[in-house]
């Protein structure tokens, strides 16, 4: 445990030990406490991975499997303004792939990866379910509907103030 | 309670907050309070419409007036103009888009017309977040009546002559499922809501939610009562906060109100409901997958027999249903199976919720009896083609599904007629597509969907479709061969024989379904090494038509990759080796003079 305390700060692990608590230790409520941990870290790394695993007495393998499964779930820092691009059927079919081609272009990033400066990071969801707003590009919380290339410059504008 | 005169319903469905929907009804509230109106003039935010084309929807009750794309602005004028001086805002009504006149009724709008709403019955007429706007509604009356007045036998009975058939895409008869799950003997069963709506375009699961959270509540606590279980589980996916947030609510509030919990309504009924929170995995919709989910392993799916009927969640007997399916249950317990199953085809009976999405002129949620055809869907509710274009096919059943063409366009919709055209129900997406759509590139783009999705525990799912986007990406760069065209076929069929679960069995549906119905573009791919759509950007090429450039040098000044050398007032020419094939120059070209060859 000693090379988990240098790497996390030693307030953040108890937090993370409290959630566990909060779940009575139980590994059947594993995806919960990783959705809770995630929100705290604002992402999986190893050694959060490794204190889970401890708390509720499962092998950090399992953890890893179970992290790795699931989309939601992040080994990587996103940036400070996530940038999600809607890929559903519905958007794909209004130009979404193009919308992508020009955030790649402009942020020099590919899908899954977050700009040196650490401002943004770039993924691929699948439908927010506001389909009539076709192409949607969430940063953030915030959505922005009917998107076109064009429009891509002026949404990274609007966060590089 | 106060008596209003007058009712505005804004809705506060994740398509409409995204456009400010939530600040429009902070300034109608604002406004009504400025004018002293508190008494007379009530706002609430409900859930979808399901007009989501032109949202923010804001409508007026009593007199059904239906005001579209209201921005906070438009709150004044509305109190001022509508609720003081009682003239409708003109310029908010929605248009109709053959006549060009204003629609002062919703009722006479075409995409409400043909609409028949059953599981959506209250979404977009009451506030999700007040249990008493339900039970104003007939809420919980259908659990008192089963709780007081029926055997759980005898709602089985009920459920069986309804027909209901479970809306997540399976269609399995919902009664039966009920009934089995009651004869598996154990301690402990559970009732599962499936809310995993994976299937991308598709979010009828998730307006119900957020419009109507009690019927599901409700619906579960009978089936509860039906199978004997005191527990019961909703699985939804964590993309959906708003609606977890709604459920949460509704369920604290059922339980202040003694319709969960302990000793329900006084008869000795137990019952409870926790939420469990799916991580983005489509395959998590199928039924064993998700209740490994739930137990908190990988959402990998095994092989049935044993169905969770009777070895589910924990080992325990488990019935699980989508959303869609329990909204249906406490109209059918209120109005009888009888009325149920008159609704409908023979085989299919009730309604559908679909969401129409696409190239559509009206995309939204819409609810219809089964056995409406394709054509009413797509002309009479959706409103037509986008930009007058010409239709080419609609996608159903999303990556499991199919595509459906021109010639399908007078089927009657329901369960076995879509399977027989080679598609699938599903959950009730449905993308219209029109002639600039490339029927290969689609079949990649499900294709892809599912590689990506695909859990990896069988070995037909995991290497087949890999390999089926490997052809399909060789076809779309003008490198396919004929051969090619053979081993999609067959590989598709061996998948779909092999595969573990619903998604592997089903994965290679939109390939088989476009080679069944456009092998012609297939073939253009392959033989001609075009794409007749203009899709495919390996397959076109840029030309600038010597005659009709004038050199303004526009289309060399927006090219990102400097792929256009010409002199001022010279022709220019695109050097087709640097090429990005963006579309720029043609679209800052004035002169026409960029043509796609």
């Amino acid at each position: 445990m000693a090379s988990i305390n240098i790497k996390l700060n030693q307030e953040k692990v108890s937090q993370l030990q409290d959630i566990c608590k909060e779940f009575n230790n139980d590994k059947g409520e594993l995806i919960n406490v990783l959705h809770k941990a995630q929100h705290l870290f604002g992402y999986l790394p190893a050694e959060v991975q490794e204190v889970i695993a401890h708390e509720l007495k499962t092998s950090a393998a399992h953890v890893y499997g179970v992290v790795t499964f699931y989309s939601f779930f992040t080994m990587t820092p996103k940036g400070e303004h996530p940038i999600s691009i809607c890929m559903g059927t519905a958007c794909y079919v209004r130009g979404a792939e193009k919308v992508l081609d020009e955030f790649k272009r402009i942020l020099k990033v590919k899908v899954g990866e977050t700009t040196p400066d650490g401002k943004f990071s770039l993924s691929c969801l699948r439908c927010v379910g506001a389909c009539g707003l076709a192409p949607v590009v969430m940063v953030g919380e915030k959505v922005f509907g009917r998107v076109s290339p064009d429009g891509v410059k002026d949404i990274i504008g609007e966060y590089t103030k | 309670m106060a008596k209003f005169k007058i009712h505005l319903l804004v809705c506060g469905g994740t398509g409409c907050r995204a456009s400010e929907s939530e600040a429009l009804f902070h300034n109608l509230k604002a406004t009504i309070s400025e004018k002293g109106l508190e008494n007379e003039v009530q706002v609430i935010t409900t859930g979808c419409f399901g007009f989501c084309e032109k949202g923010p929807i804001v409508k007026v009750m009593p007199d059904n007036t239906f005001y579209t794309q209201v921005t906070p602005a438009d709150a004044i004028e509305i109190i001022e103009e509508h609720v003081i001086k009682g003239r409708k805002v003109q310029r908010l009504l929605y248009e109709n888009p053959e006549t060009k006149e204003k629609v002062v009724d919703s009722k006479k709008m075409g995409f409400y017309r043909k609409q028949l709403r059953i599981a959506l019955r209250n979404c977009g007429f009451i506030d999700p977040e007040n249990i008493d706007e339900y039970i104003g509604r007939d809420g919980y009356m259908a659990l008192g009546k089963c709780l007081t007045e029926l055997t759980p036998e005898q709602v089985i009975e009920i459920m069986k002559k309804s027909g209901l058939r479970g809306r997540g895409g399976g269609g399995f008869p919902a009664g039966l499922k009920w009934e089995i799950t009651r004869a598996s003997k154990a301690d402990q069963k559970y009732v599962v809501c499936n809310a995993d709506e994976g299937d991308p375009g598709a979010f009828m699961d998730r307006s119900i939610l957020e419009g109507d959270p009690h019927s599901v509540i409700e619906a579960m606590a009978i089936c509860g009562y039906c199978i004997d279980a005191s527990k019961g589980l909703v699985y939804i996916r964590a993309e959906y906060p708003l609606a977890i947030e709604r459920l949460k609510t509704a369920i604290k509030q059922a339980r202040e109100y003694g319709l969960l919990g302990e000793n329900v309504l006084g008869t000795g009924f137990s019952f409870d409901i926790e939420l469990r929170y799916g991580a983005g995995a489509f395959v998590c919709g199928e039924e064993t997958a998700l209740i490994h989910s739930m137990e908190g392993l990988r959402g990998e799916p095994t092989v049935k027999p044993p169905f969770p009927s009777v070895s589910g969640y924990l080992g325990k007997p488990t019935n699980v249903n989508n959303v869609e399916t329990f909204a249906n249950v406490p109209v059918i317990i209120n109005r009888g199976a009888e009325w149920f199953a008159s609704i409908g085809t023979e085989k299919s009976r009730g309604t559908k919720v679909f969401a129409l999405a696409g190239k559509i002129n009206n995309v939204g949620l819409i609810e219809v009896p089964m056995g409406i055809t394709l054509r009413e869907v797509i002309y009479e509710i959706g409103g037509g083609i986008k930009d007058g274009k010409e239709f080419k096919a609609v996608q159903t059943g999303g990556p499991s599904g199919g595509c459906l063409t021109q010639r399908h366009l007078d089927t009657p919709i329901d369960y076995d007629n879509l399977i027989a055209a080679g598609s699938m129900m599903g959950s009730g997406g449905m993308i219209v597509m029109d002639e600039d759509d490339c029927m290969v590139s689609i079949a990649k783009f499900y294709l892809d969907f599912t590689v990506e999705e695909s859990c990896g525990r069988c070995a037909p799912c995991r290497i087949g479709n890999k390999r089926l986007i490997e052809i399909l990406e060789k076809i779309c760069k003008g490198e396919g061969t004929m051969d090619d065209l053979d081993n999609l076929r067959n590989l598709s069929q061996v998948i779909k024989d092999t595969s573990l679960c619903g998604l592997g069995q089903t994965s290679p549906n939109p390939v088989l379904s476009t080679m069944e119905n456009f092998y012609e573009e297939y073939i253009a791919h392959v033989m001609d090494k075009k794409c007749p759509s203009g899709q495919c950007k390996s397959l076109l090429q840029y030309i600038i038509d010597a005659e009709n450039c004038v050199g303004c040098t526009a289309c060399a000044r927006n090219c990102p990759v400097n792929a256009i050398i010409g002199e001022r007032k010279g022709v220019h020419v695109i050097d087709q080796a640097v090429c990005i094939k963006c579309g720029a120059c043609m679209e800052k070209c004035k002169f026409n003079a960029v043509f796609i060859k």
